[in-house]
């Protein structure tokens, strides 16, 4: 597992370059461009498992899903942030990944230290301490817990409307 | 109650809500743009199962890449023209229409006391008519494309009091700047911006639309502003009626996680430096910083007063030879005033570049992209690294009057020196 740290306001520009928003639409096409403009490093090296620890304000800017995609796709396990941007949060409820806001865990992260995630208990671990996050509200569980958005829609639907 | 609760509870089919509740929500419209082609791909099945929620619920504008650079971009367009047809949708607007948003303004598509969501940040923008616009993602618009409702936080509010008048050289571009250096960039995350004071009734709905536009640069969930008379003047010009539409407004004792205040006659010229919004300075501090780009225009600062301001530091002049300037006015609507008001005229001979009205550079795909090293003093929204196609690039905001400044001298010089001469 490894933890890859970035700082404040970063925005979707740098998470996925506009230039690239109507050509690319698919996982796979995505995912080569994943944070392109902030790290060049991160599309070759993620691996499954991997945590992102930002600052405040991650995902800022244009409302892009393709980052929340892409990095739902690669396997990230959680972003761990001092505050989210609100349309990155709910693009990220939408597709299932978690976002964890947790500005303690985030200071109290050293070069190096492990991060482990409980997300049911709400606990972060960083470097042997432990820091609670609050628990999502009832709404957006549902939607995590149905495994993103439209599997929970077309659910509903298909409850309602019997087809 | 504040607006934007008694706004997310009329949109509920509820009386009252409180700040923090989640409440499911019907909003009036759904904006969606280029993207549309995306999002419908991700419910084909469905829409031929369950088919559309309804056929107003949609407006689809295309203008963020037009027209289309390659083909893969153009068969996009396509699909998103044979769903329109398919599903004979009353609101769609194909290219040279103009900008999203300024569209959906001028079309009277957003409402005051109504709630519209939209797949793109600047949705906000129709705060300036007092709607609760509000920006979500691709794959929301696709469940709402097939349910009509989604879910939203009620967010608690800021207000801001604006009092006084801009001096000359001064605009509502330069007040936005100024209050996002002041706030960051996340100063208003998750929370609502409601504009009022006596200063409001002295801006037009073109100037609170370019604060309203800068609302998610501060993070903010909606930016807005009351129903007045001009307001009410605009609402009719695009063709609704007053009983067409229920206004509401905070009520005087709601609660406000803060308060700010600003003297409009204290405001000065600024600039938001590479690469964040929030980075803002007077533009008396970096006289001559050289630039090789000019933008006028987007979605920010592409109205007509915008290109009045620019025809009249430039006609009869010439864009300095180190710089291009490109002209990017933000609807068919805006050009033809312009072209009739002979705006374009003045700024095309001054040696600007037309380009159609769309989205054109600003999000870095096509029409004016940057080269590395270069910087371009912008009208436009964004300034982060690698907007403008190229992340060796600088981009520097300012108003229109500062962009045109700076297209004249080939660097960036002091707007109200222009417009006094």
């Amino acid at each position: 597992m490894k933890v890859w740290k970035y700082g404040d306001d970063v925005n979707t520009d740098m998470l996925f370059p506009g230039k690239h928003t109507y050509t690319c639409a698919t996982a796979e096409e995505i995912k080569p461009h994943l944070l392109e403009d902030l790290d060049p490093a991160f599309a070759k090296g993620v691996q499954k498992g991997d945590v992102i620890l930002a600052g405040r304000n991650f995902g800022c800017g244009s409302s892009r899903e393709q980052p929340v995609v892409g990095l739902a796709a690669v396997g990230v396990a959680a972003v761990v942030a001092g505050s989210f941007a609100r349309i990155f949060y709910r693009a990220a409820t939408n597709q299932g990944l978690l976002l964890v806001e947790c500005p303690e865990a985030v200071a109290a992260y050293q070069e190096g230290d492990p991060v482990e995630l409980d997300a049911a208990a709400g606990k972060v671990r960083v470097g042997g301490r432990e820091f609670s996050f609050p628990k999502l509200p009832l709404e957006i569980l549902a939607i995590r817990e149905a495994g993103g958005l439209l599997p929970y829609t077309l659910a509903q639907l298909q409850k309602e409307r019997g087809k | 109650m504040t607006f934007a609760e008694k706004a997310l509870a009329r949109a509920a089919g509820r009386k009252e809500s409180r700040a923090g509740e989640i409440l499911i929500v019907r909003p009036a419209h759904l904006l969606t743009h280029d993207n549309t082609s995306a999002i419908i791909g991700k419910i084909a099945r469905e829409l031929d199962k369950y088919g559309l929620v309804s056929k107003e619920l949609p407006v689809i504008v295309l203008d963020h890449v037009v027209p289309a650079n390659d083909e893969k971009t153009a068969a996009g367009h396509k699909k998103v023209r044979e769903f329109a047809r398919r599903f004979e949708l009353p609101h769609f607007f194909d290219l040279g229409e103009g900008i999203c948003h300024q569209v959906v303004l001028e079309r009277a598509l957003a409402l005051p006391g109504t709630v519209v969501v939209g797949s793109d940040s600047h949705t906000c923008s129709y705060g300036a008519v007092s709607c609760f616009g509000t920006g979500i993602d691709r794959t929301e618009a696709a469940a709402l494309l097939l349910t009509g409702k989604t879910w939203l936080r009620v967010p608690e509010s800021i207000k801001v009091e604006l009092t006084g008048a801009f001096q000359p050289g001064v605009f509502a571009k330069d007040l936005v700047l100024t209050i996002i250096g002041q706030v960051g960039a996340e100063g208003a995350n998750y929370l609502s911006v409601e504009f009022d004071g006596p200063a409001v009734a002295g801006l037009s709905i073109d100037e609170r639309i370019t604060i309203a536009n800068m609302g998610v640069e501060m993070g903010a969930k909606a930016a807005v502003f009351p129903v007045d008379a001009a307001a009410e003047k605009f609402l009719r010009h695009a063709g609704v009626k007053k009983r067409a539409y229920q206004a509401l407004w905070a009520d005087p004792g709601a609660a406000y996680a803060r308060k700010l205040s600003y003297d409009l006659s204290k405001i000065e010229p600024v600039l938001a430096l590479p690469h964040s919004v929030d980075n803002v300075q007077p533009v008396t501090r970096h006289l001559g910083m050289k630039i090789d780009q000019c933008l006028l225009g987007t979605c920010t600062n592409g109205r007509l007063p915008d290109f009045e301001i620019a025809a009249r530091i430039l006609k009869g002049r010439k864009v300095h030879p180190g710089v291009r300037l490109l002209l990017l006015p933000a609807s068919r609507t805006v050009l033809r005033e312009a072209i009739r008001a002979g705006h374009v005229n003045a700024l095309v001979e001054a040696g600007g570049v037309l380009l159609p009205p769309g989205c054109g550079p600003c999000l870095g795909a096509h029409q004016g992209c940057l080269a590395p090293a270069e910087k371009c003093l912008s009208a436009s929204n964004r300034n982060f690294k690698g907007r403008m196609g190229c992340a060796a690039a600088e981009i520097v905001l300012g108003s229109p009057a500062t962009v045109a400044a700076a297209a004249l001298h080939g660097a960036v010089a002091d707007p109200r020196k222009e417009l006094a001469s």
